[in-house]
């Protein structure tokens, strides 16, 4: 089985994270129950037609692939790979409440086009005119985890030498009313520095576009290998500590040498239960890092996890405000991610500094 | 690593049948599911015809022994019943024995709610019990409970219509690797008033019944549908003594890079799904008894899939025909459908018809099997191709 390597990322996030020559140097404070994703110069990737077809979701999907493709050095790749837990929402939107509001009369067909969950990776594919496979996953917390897994496979069998994988969602208002009727929005607006201290219930919601070039071969701008991908549907019976126990056990590791672990905390009293059991626990010893207090909770905001695990493996510096403790070790090599929402669809990412 | 990927159980619940047993006698009957709409309110009714199952939700939840405060969408009752039914075909009766995982594709995923209780969220707390249930993954979380999978893959794919045959790749792919000993496969979408009105507006909805590859096809049938295949691994089939019902002999899957919603007019992604699928099944195209097209009988559709299957079978095309006036065009769900349909192909040696057809299309001289034909059958290719120019070919054979 060959390795697999990150070869290029490109980010589009709550924070200035779009240009790849900088590492999180000025952070964005938000106070907040919602946030959106910061807006490159769209212009500068897409034509002024495209563009205005596109809704935020499509752009930053196109966008941040385009990035990663430029870091990577390459026009196209041999597959794409998508992950979007909510899909295209502004378009969905804008043709369901059309066909409520106006009693099926006087639609049009191009929000339904641009509707479907696979719009951004089908976008991506025609721009690049990359006829290779195309897959979208759209499965809650883990869709990104789910594209990473399947780009793994395939080029660990050699059946593509680069894919072109990325998470993607984006923020849609009545999509957020609802999340506010049942809790899963906070009622109140946090400032970023205090998420953790919430004490209530609901996450703060936002959007963004984490896209890699993963390949079966290094380059020099490689920034990780990505050792191992693990879902789960739910826990069962089995505690988080076990979970990770085993995980790290397959894998032939152990706490020890963990370098950083990154966690997916974001705020929410009823469910960040799962973080801290990690957190106090088996890794209390180990340097710990979250971060959506810096681009907020949404099905992909994992991919964001792997877009600064990936910054910290390669320049090898970790930025304060991610900081959950301070037990610096002498460098980074090898670093865990854990994530879930809502206690369903946990994941395990194991990165490797190559 | 696993050499061959067994499908040793399958469900389904369609406008046909309710079981696999229902809707291969419709198909060998020539029996159509394609009605007038009933459980939709539209304005659209005297002027569409659909594949409904005539289950209704509360029905389906008694079927499933579910308390009235479930919070399932059609989309999840329809697939908890047809994955139910694979994994007791297939005899499994400990779920968690081996490494399962679960891959389930849809379009619809819960909008069937959202759009019923658009405005009532707002106001009756009952109804905000189906507000998480919107996204595509609900379903399937839903699904893995009814069948008891625990800390397992569990994963959701939508490519729009080619959704179901990507689940099967991608299950064929787990197993072949050796990440999973088996895994269940499959997609569900019930109908609604969102893809009703999206395929209205596209002007590709047929007011009669669905004519695939016919010269005066009007248009597609929308239906609504589950279907579920239990693929295991050679350990599994070994250690159990399985009896297998075929094989999942290759796969591919493209892009046609054309434009978001219509397919090339030369059906470059269908032509690279199939040849990609042969290659990895070892055959070539001569080895190929029986096509299920994709034939959804919009213009579009059947121009482009009939020359993707002229560049590759060329001068020797064999017998093919498309099952969607049976069941409408299933969206996500139909690579999975027309899996269980190839497979009982497989199984029975026949050949079902395309119903419906009168005129051959006038660019090219392509006409599918019109009545059923018995024949030893030993691979079929099923293709799936849909929006975002995904095409997908799956290739099922009697042998591994």
């Amino acid at each position: 089985m060959k390795p697999v390597y990150i070869n290029s990322l490109g980010s589009i996030s709550c924070q200035k994270t779009f240009d790849n020559s900088s590492f999180l140097d000025e952070i964005i404070s938000y106070e907040d129950h919602i946030i959106l994703a910061v807006d490159p110069n769209y212009k500068d990737y897409i034509s002024p037609a495209n563009s205005r077809r596109m809704a935020k979701g499509v752009k930053m999907g196109v966008v941040a692939s385009k990035i990663a493709l430029n870091e990577a050095n390459l026009e196209t790749v041999d597959a794409i790979i998508t992950g979007t837990g909510m899909g295209c929402l502004k378009d969905s939107e804008k043709f369901l409440s059309a066909i409520i509001n106006n009693d099926e009369q006087f639609l049009t067909p191009t929000s339904f086009i641009q509707s479907t969950h696979n719009t951004v990776g089908g976008q991506i594919a025609l721009g690049l005119q990359c006829k290779g496979y195309n897959f979208t996953y759209v499965h809650a917390s883990i869709s990104f985890e789910s594209a990473v897994l399947d780009a793994k496979l395939m080029l660990e069998n050699n059946e593509a030498n680069t894919i072109l994988v990325g998470g993607v969602d984006e923020i849609e208002d009545y999509t957020c009313s609802l999340h506010k009727l049942v809790n899963h929005i906070k009622k109140e607006k946090v400032n970023s520095t205090d998420l953790l201290r919430s004490k209530t219930e609901g996450a703060v919601f936002s959007e963004g576009a984490n896209f890699f070039v993963l390949s079966n071969l290094k380059q020099e701008s490689s920034y990780a290998q990505i050792v191992e991908i693990r879902t789960y549907n739910t826990l069962g019976n089995t505690s988080i500590t076990d979970t990770a126990s085993a995980f790290l056990k397959e894998n032939n590791l152990n706490t020890e040498v963990i370098d950083l672990l990154i966690l997916g905390n974001n705020g929410d009293v009823r469910y960040d239960g799962f973080y801290n059991e990690l957190s106090a626990g088996i890794f209390k010893n180990t340097q710990q890092v979250y971060y959506k207090h810096l681009c907020g909770e949404f099905n992909t905001a994992s991919s964001f996890g792997v877009w600064l695990a990936s910054k910290i493996l390669k320049t090898q510096k970790l930025p304060e405000q991610v900081k959950l403790n301070n037990i610096q070790p002498s460098n980074y090599k090898t670093v865990l991610l854990y994530n879930q929402y809502r206690g369903e669809n946990h994941s395990f990412t194991l990165l490797r500094r190559c | 690593m696993s050499k061959g990927i067994a499908i040793t159980g399958m469900g389904i619940i369609s406008s046909i049948g309710n079981n696999v047993e229902e809707n291969y006698r419709s198909l060998i009957e020539g029996k159509t599911g394609i009605t007038r709409i009933s459980k939709i309110k539209t304005i659209h009714k005297d002027h569409i015809m659909v594949g409904e199952i005539a289950f209704t939700n509360q029905e389906l939840e008694q079927q499933l022994g579910l308390t009235p405060d479930n919070d399932y969408s059609r989309t999840a009752l329809l697939g908890a019943i047809a994955a139910k039914q694979a994994i007791n075909n297939a005899g499994i009766s400990n779920i968690n024995t081996y490494k399962t995982g679960l891959i389930s594709a849809t379009s619809v995923g819960g909008m069937d709610k959202t759009e019923i209780h658009y405005h009532d969220y707002f106001k009756d707390k009952a109804t905000q019990k189906y507000i998480a249930g919107h996204h595509a993954g609900d379903s399937t979380q839903k699904i893995a409970e009814q069948l008891g999978i625990e800390q397992s893959l569990v994963t959701t794919i939508s490519t729009a219509c080619s959704s179901a045959a990507n689940a099967i790749m991608l299950g064929a792919r787990l197993i072949k690797s050796g990440q999973l000993d088996r895994v269940i496969v499959g997609g569900s979408d019930c109908l609604s008033k969102f893809t009703i009105n999206g395929f209205k507006t596209l002007m590709i909805l047929s007011d009669t019944y669905n004519t695939p590859f016919d010269e005066n096809r009007k248009g597609l049938n929308l239906g609504e549908a589950a279907a579920f295949l239990v693929l295991e691994s050679d350990k599994v089939v070994q250690a159990e003594n399985k009896p297998v019902l075929a094989y999942v002999k290759g796969y591919g899957n493209a892009n046609d890079a054309y434009h978001q919603t219509a397919s090339s007019e030369n059906g470059d992604g269908a032509t690279l799904a199939m040849q990609k699928a042969l290659k990895i099944a070892d055959l070539s195209s001569s080895d190929i008894d029986y096509i299920n097209a994709h034939g959804t009988a919009t213009g579009n559709n059947d121009l482009s899939e009939g020359r993707a299957i002229l560049r590759v079978f060329d001068k020797h095309v064999p017998d093919f025909s498309s099952t969607k006036a049976y069941t409408g065009h299933t969206l996500a769900a139909a690579g999975a459908i027309e899996a269980v349909y190839s497979v009982l192909a497989l199984q029975n040696n026949v050949i079902y018809p395309n119903l419906n057809f009168k005129t051959q299309m006038k660019e090219f001289s392509m006409t599918p099997q019109l009545e059923l034909k018995e024949k030893e059958l030993h691979t079929v290719l099923s293709n799936s191709l849909g929006f975002g120019g995904n095409c997908s070919t799956v290739i099922f054979s009697k042998k591994q």
